[in-house]
């Protein structure tokens, strides 16, 4: 919440990531079974998690959790949340679960990870919300997970990884999408995550920094498997956020699906709009990474193509690093824009009621 | 030097009215089809007559193993993804040169067109010795039945890319043939193709310096998306920038224009309007992770500016007046407008035509130089008339 930028009024961060959870400190959400069995494995934790932010890399900005959990959660008050009573800031803990083989201890640990992330979330501050592990590979356990935790008023999403076995339009997802569905929680679809399949379509990459950039194509694959695979038809009230997943492809993605659609729709009858209609009605993409030079015009032309106001929402994605600026993109904005993108369409997206009126701007 | 087509072609007339609307044309992707019996579904036909014996027993015996991006989809369009209007009396659509010239490269006035034969997409499902025995007998078969009996046609080099010392022998053997322009890999690999394995590829590619192409189509055993197998032939299709995406990436980030400075590739069907954000999104990724990658000397863009060259089939379709025009800009800004290529995709059903295609957005002089001047450079094609 640097003082040199302009925008004035509150945020809501819908990208926050905790520091992952030891293993000592879930095993009082964890029952003497999975204790024992976790003592027993010498079991340390995912390695999914390490996979997706490599401990020592620059983007992983692992140095700002340093200092132990509560310094920790000083800085995510800190840089995220800031003096504002309106501000939010929508919290996860990826904890690789969906590269368990085991159901049960799969869905244990979504658990254990969800209750002691909750549990944080109240002894810290009450402006943070929460984006909830579950099992994807074992969508009818997801759901059961879903529900058990969809009353608490801090639980404002499903925290899904960009990487699947099968996309998340499938049908074997059903229980997963009507769950979130029914509970009006959005399903966030988060960069990385582990799984059986390379994460490209040819074949398995050698270095971090293609699978970092080639997460944006993961993302795109996901996008088109849901609106072709119907999942907006079928669960009209869906909704998809895209989480550190870059967003400026977006326009060219709705242009290729659209053309697509023109071409060869009647294979999936059910998409009886264009492709981009769909996106623009069911998805939100946050802004941090920004994928555009800083200065130029294109990242304002690339919002003029997206062609909503309703779909770009503020994030953070604190404590990692990307080398882009997404306070300097608001402050850019026209102020309309700028307040639907910092407050407006997260607020919408998450059940957080409407801001106050934001403040004059300082400028 | 390229024939004009024979003045007495019954289509003269209308060939002259195309033309006169959009001058020379480079038709950088069109198919030529061997017959049915080549799918693998069937035992015998055209190929068998190109085959040493121990191969052609195989072929007869076993047949091809199919890829499983066609098997997956048998709901794709009908007609074998073809136009409607494509199919000879007797084969299937692109296996008949007579209808080919009547209906392509007469009706529009062609002046040269480059063929990448559809029998390649099953060429990365074989195995080693039996793909390089098959790609041979297609290069011979393109060659013989389509080359020589008419000069408005080149052909991509078919190689067994899966193995690359195989399909390096390929290309020793053809790669100097004034007719064989470019060596065609299909973009569905088993890795990525900045791997190493496909290295010795790369460097009979530099050492002819013959420029190297993928096209859609192609197994290599993997799901077309990063997040696993889709369920629609529609988001196949619609998948395949994202696995172009991934090549570019993984070319540029291995270090392969590093190792072959001279390297050019022709991405083929693949779209582009993804080329400025993902240029973009690599070199922002550069800055914050390049320690990683200390074999890349320059920004990752510069490596794709270098590089790279693009067919324009299927045409991308912004979607409200003027974003074509802002999509030119960016791509003017990556010095990429130079590096796109006309092409029709003939005779397949999202074909696109040389009169209609390109959108008004672009300007006169760059619409004549992607319709064939960008063409003639890459290739080193000597076309009368041309801009």
């Amino acid at each position: 919440m640097s003082s040199d930028h302009h925008h004035g009024g509150p945020l809501i961060d819908c990208d926050v990531h905790l520091p992952t959870p030891t293993v000592d400190q879930l095993g009082p959400y964890l029952s003497e079974h999975w204790r024992e069995y976790i003592a027993t494995a010498g079991f340390k934790g995912s390695m999914a998690v390490t996979s997706t932010h490599p401990p020592g890399a620059r983007s992983s900005g692992h140095e700002r959790l340093d200092g132990g959990f509560a310094e920790a959660m000083r800085n995510v008050r800190r840089h995220c949340l800031g003096e504002s009573e309106s501000a939010r800031a929508v919290v996860s803990a990826h904890y690789g679960v969906e590269t368990m083989g085991p159901p049960d201890f799969s869905t244990a640990l979504s658990r254990a990870v969800n209750d002691w992330m909750l549990t944080a979330c109240r002894d810290t501050d009450e402006r943070l919300l929460a984006s909830i592990n579950v099992p994807p590979q074992y969508p009818d356990l997801a759901a059961e997970e879903i529900d058990r935790l969809a009353g608490d008023d801090r639980v404002v999403q499903v925290f899904v990884p960009a990487r699947t076995s099968k996309p998340y339009g499938n049908r074997i997802y059903y229980p997963l999408l009507a769950a979130a569905e029914r509970n009006g929680l959005p399903l966030g679809i988060h960069f990385g995550g582990m799984s059986w399949n390379p994460p490209t379509g040819v074949g398995w990459p050698s270095y971090y920094i293609e699978e970092y950039v080639g997460m944006a194509h993961v993302m795109q694959a996901q996008l088109s498997s849901l609106v072709f695979e119907g999942a907006f038809q079928r669960f009209p009230r869906l909704r998809v956020t895209v989480l550190e997943g870059g967003w400026t492809w977006l326009p060219s993605l709705m242009w290729r699906l659209d053309k697509e659609w023109k071409g060869i729709r009647r294979e999936v009858p059910w998409v009886e709009e264009p492709p981009s209609t769909y996106l623009r009605r069911h998805v939100k993409l946050s802004i941090q990474p920004i994928d555009a030079p800083p200065d130029g015009p294109e990242v304002m032309t690339t919002i003029d193509q997206i062609g909503s106001d309703d779909v770009l929402m503020y994030a953070s994605d604190f404590p990692h690093e990307h080398l882009s600026d997404p306070l300097a993109l608001l402050d850019r904005l026209a102020p309309e824009t700028a307040s639907k993108v910092a407050y407006g369409n997260a607020a919408a997206c998450y059940g957080v009621p409407s801001a106050p009126e934001p403040q004059e701007s300082v400028r | 030097m390229v024939q004009s087509p024979p003045e007495t072609s019954p289509r003269t007339d209308s060939r002259r009215t195309a033309r006169s609307r959009t001058g020379p044309i480079v038709d950088c992707d069109m198919h030529n089809y061997m017959s049915w019996t080549s799918s693998g579904l069937s035992r015998g036909g055209v190929l068998a007559d190109y085959l040493p014996d121990r191969w052609r027993d195989y072929y007869t015996t076993f047949g091809m193993r199919t890829p499983n991006s066609i098997a997956f989809f048998p709901t794709r369009p009908r007609n074998m993804a073809a136009r409607d209007d494509t199919w000879p009396e007797d084969g299937p659509p692109g296996s008949d040169l007579g209808l080919m010239r009547e209906q392509h490269l007469d009706l529009w006035g062609i002046s040269a067109g480059i063929l990448n034969p559809i029998d390649q997409i099953l060429m990365g499902s074989q195995f080693p010795y039996y793909s390089a025995a098959l790609t041979s007998a297609l290069n011979n078969w393109t060659l013989e039945q389509w080359l020589e009996p008419e000069p408005r046609l080149y052909a991509s080099i078919c190689v067994p890319y899966e193995d690359a010392e195989l399909a390096a022998a390929e290309i020793h053997r053809l790669a100097d043939h004034p007719r064989f322009v470019q060596v065609l890999m299909n973009a569905r690999t088993r890795e990525p193709l900045g791997s190493r394995k496909y290295w010795k590829i790369y460097e009979a590619a530099a050492e002819h310096d013959i420029p190297l192409s993928i096209h859609v189509g192609g197994a290599g055993g993997n799901p077309i998306t990063g997040a696993g197998f889709p369920s629609y032939y529609i988001e196949d299709h619609s998948g395949y920038p994202q696995v172009y995406q991934a090549h570019v990436i993984s070319l540029v980030c291995e270090g392969v224009f590093e190792e072959f400075p001279t390297l050019r590739w022709v991405m083929q069907e693949g779209g582009f309007a993804w080329i400025p954000w993902l240029c973009w999104r690599l070199d922002r990724a550069w800055h914050l992770l390049g320690t990683e990658v200390p074999h890349l000397k320059e920004l990752p863009s510069t490596y794709v500016k270098r590089h790279f060259w693009y067919t324009t089939q299927p045409i991308e379709e912004p979607e409200r007046p003027g974003q074509f025009a802002e999509l030119l800009g960016q791509l003017e800004e990556l010095q990429v407008v130079d590096r796109l290529l006309f092409s029709t995709d003939y005779p397949h059903w999202d074909f696109d035509a040389p009169d209609r295609a390109l959108p008004r957005e672009m300007p006169k002089e760059t619409r004549h130089k992607v319709l064939a001047g960008n063409a003639a450079a890459l290739y080193g094609l000597e076309i009368d008339d041309v801009l």
